[in-house]
């Protein structure tokens, strides 16, 4: 990793007392490979969980975390902490009756979420299934299809993500409360806050999560340098991440990179308590089903097929 | 108060001493430790991807021992029950090595916790106050917690049996009491709270099941034991330690009954699964017979299932459960059946398929396996420290009468 001797301001806070429980912690840690045993590594060791961090202290943070991924990537990287915005609660579409399985989305996550190339992480599994399968049973689903082209005859496709349910089991089961769901619906990860157990995802139903088994490997020419501190900036080894609905750029009124990836228009996205959004008005038009409904985890994640007749509207 | 102190830490050195033999074994177990020590730092500097473990298969084998060892450790109650609430003499005096064994299960499974998780420097998170344990909502959180309070208990049991004795006069029984009886409870948590542990995840139906918890404490009770037994006979061979047959048979018939409910449990959960026939079967089915091809578990399981009927039909037949022999035989076979059934049997089907229907298998690598071999080398040596550095005061203590 990173060979610092920078002076931060941060590190010339810490006063002796801080001082000698971190080498005591420190002696205990050499034990361990000292690739980041840097004089960054006892501000981020003992770094704050992020919700207990005050806005002062996120920024001092950020500051580290900023040069720290500056460095290492040779270019200029910020890292956000935007603030969910009031009255906005996340909802995501996503049309199965257009879906070509063109896996579009799952690249352009990769690039804007800054996923690792090598070991390969992807946040979006598009499922191949084939047409008349019982919906529910996934062992019909086939994650590595590699076809000529797209659609293939006689399938549909089911992209899974991160759903962001409304009652997330991987939120439950976190030991350290490393995972939480925001205000605007969206379940985060505070990356440096997180043990790596892997609870969260023996926890969760949809195969969303992702462990950085190795250490994340993303070239510097490819780094997304427009990151956010609980989306999508450089994780460490030994942590988990997911989808987050680009939280980077929705809280800044964006789309996410899926919605505009997707060539077909399959993908909707908008504020769930705004009745007039586009997400509200697509839920008024199509069948809407959400995926393992029986586990009621309240998923912010529909799925759409098929308009609604006007019978069911109740024939008007 | 120092000289007491003294004597008590006395025999600390008897640890290293010892014959060739034990040299040896010695010997031998750190060269393992050693050997898994260096297939961790592998693991620290790349990472978990020197496991086999996946996205898919998240858990693996470090976890499928954790969840075998708290079985083992919970067993120690076995002996407390007949011993203090039933004034068993026979058996009261061996409870002891059953509380040694306990201690050194309960840090052998945190062990196992601690190479399992990605970012070890910082399990500090899950502590309370100065971490944020995620209290009460997480079982890994409950389970921590208890674990920690099983491990404090024996230790104070142990630790206060044998400063009395290390003063030359028996134990106050109304202090120790108190303790003892504390720990029965703790035991039946610690088994409890680990199978809720996998029992309170509704994404995996294999795991979801209420007969789960009952079933853990069953096998807890074959498993455990039936190790305890074998280092009873080991110790009363080998350290001329005086130990009862009496207590022995009758832990085996302890034994014989848990094995007998454990296979019902499981025998329950089979007949659930194959005759409902839903979707949520596909991990039972996974196991016993594989999915399109995919069987890494079944020869194991197969196993597990013979090696558990056979200890069983042994058992059964007083003939056989008074003999040494069929005895350390029928033993053997439960202790690996239950190793089986409830580590990797339980872990992995859990979590195959995946929740998106992907079989992923999973069988773990060398280092892995290295490892895990080096945590078991490195219990049997605290074992047999606390052992050696017991016996001199458990041997005086024989003289008197509680
Ligand atoms: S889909 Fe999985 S990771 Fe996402 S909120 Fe639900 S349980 Fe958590
Ligand atoms: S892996 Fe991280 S986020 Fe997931 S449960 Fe463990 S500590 Fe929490």
């Amino acid at each position: 990793m990173i060979k610092n001797t920078r002076k931060h301001p941060a590190a010339i806070d810490l006063d002796r007392r801080t001082f000698l429980k971190g080498a005591a912690l420190g002696a205990a840690a050499m034990a361990l490979p000292p690739a980041d045993a840097d004089a960054g590594f006892l501000e981020s060791f003992f770094q704050k969980h992020f919700r207990e961090m005050s806005d002062e202290e996120i920024k001092k943070v950020i500051d580290r975390l900023e040069k720290d991924y500056s460095k290492q990537f040779s270019k200029e990287v910020k890292v956000k902490a935007t603030k969910p915005m009031e009255n906005v609660v996340f909802g995501y579409g996503l049309d199965i009756g257009r879906c070509i399985g063109c896996r579009k989305c799952v690249q352009a996550c990769v690039e804007e979420n800054n996923q690792s190339r090598d070991p390969q992480i992807q946040w979006i599994s598009v499922l191949k299934m084939k047409k008349g399968a019982k919906m529910a049973d996934f062992q019909t689903a086939d994650k590595y299809y590699q076809p000529e082209q797209v659609p293939e005859p006689g399938y549909f496709y089911l992209p899974v993500q991160c759903q962001q349910c409304e009652d997330p089991p991987c939120v439950k089961v976190c030991p350290t409360k490393a995972t939480w769901k925001e205000k605007d619906g969206i379940v985060v990860i505070d990356y440096n806050w997180c043990i790596g157990c892997r609870y969260c995802m023996a926890a969760c139903p949809y195969g969303a999560r992702r462990f950085n088994w190795g250490t994340p490997n993303v070239p510097a020419e490819q780094l997304n340098p427009n990151t956010h501190y609980l989306g999508n900036r450089p994780r460490p080894k030994g942590s988990v991440e997911k989808c987050t609905f680009c939280i980077q750029r929705t809280r800044e009124g964006r789309y996410p990179a899926c919605v505009e990836a997707c060539p077909v228009g399959a993908r909707k996205f908008g504020n769930l308590a705004d009745p007039n959004s586009e997400i509200r008005k697509a839920m008024e038009h199509f069948r809407v089903f959400r995926l393992k409904e029986d586990l009621n985890t309240k998923p912010q994640f529909f799925y759409f097929f098929g308009v609604k007749s006007n019978r069911a509207e109740g024939g008007k | 108060m120092t000289t007491a102190l003294i004597n008590f830490f006395k025999d600390i050195t008897n640890i290293f001493k010892g014959g060739p033999k034990y040299y040896m074994l010695m010997g031998i177990l750190g060269a393992i430790l050693a050997v898994g020590l260096g297939a961790y730092y592998l693991q620290v500097d790349r990472g978990l991807i020197i496991t086999a473990m996946r996205d898919q298969v998240a858990w693996g084998f470090y976890i499928a021992n954790f969840t075998f060892l708290v079985g083992v450790a919970a067993a120690a109650v076995l002996l407390v029950i007949p011993a203090y609430l039933y004034k068993f003499k026979p058996i009261k005096e061996v409870v002891l090595f059953g509380e040694i064994m306990a201690v050194t299960a309960i840090i052998m499974c945190l062990l196992f916790i601690m190479v399992d998780v990605g970012r070890p420097l910082f399990v500090w998170h899950m502590l309370p106050v100065i971490g944020t344990i995620n209290f009460p909502a997480s079982l890994l959180g409950w389970d921590f917690f208890v674990l920690n309070g099983y491990l404090a208990v024996n230790l104070a049991a142990l630790g206060y049996a044998l400063f009395c004795y290390s003063q030359g006069k028996p134990y106050s029984l109304k202090i120790l009491l108190p303790i003892v009886i504390f720990s029965i409870p703790m035991a039946f948590s610690i088994h409890t709270v680990t199978a809720f542990l996998y029992g309170a995840v509704k994404a995996r139906p294999f795991w979801n099941v209420s007969i789960l918890g009952p079933r853990f404490l069953a096998s807890a009770f074959c498993s455990g034991p039936a190790l305890m037994l074998l280092v009873f006979q080991a110790l009363r061979k080998y350290e001329k330690v005086d130990i009862e047959d009496k207590a022995i048979f009758k832990i085996s018939e302890i034994i014989t009954y848990a094995l007998g409910i454990n296979l019902f449990f499981l025998f329950v959960e089979i007949f659930t699964d194959f005759y409902s026939h839903t979707l949520n079967g596909a991990s039972m089915h996974y196991l016993f017979f594989g999915i399109d091809g995919k069987t890494n578990l079944v020869p194991f399981i197969w196993t597990a299932v013979v090696l558990n009927l056979a200890a069983f039909a042994i058992m059964l037949t007083p003939k056989y459960r008074y003999n040494y022999k069929t005895l350390n035989i029928a033993l053997v076979m439960m202790i690996i059946g239950v190793y089986i059934e409830k580590g990797m049997g339980l872990v992995i089907p859990g979590q195959t398929p995946d929740p998106l229907g992907e079989i992923y298998e999973y069988m773990p690598t060398t280092p892995e396996m290295l490892i895990s071999i080096a945590i078991w080398a490195l219990g049997a040596m605290i074992f047999i420290a606390l052992t050696k550095f017991a016996l001199p005061k458990i041997k005086a203590a024989k003289n008197f009468d509680h």
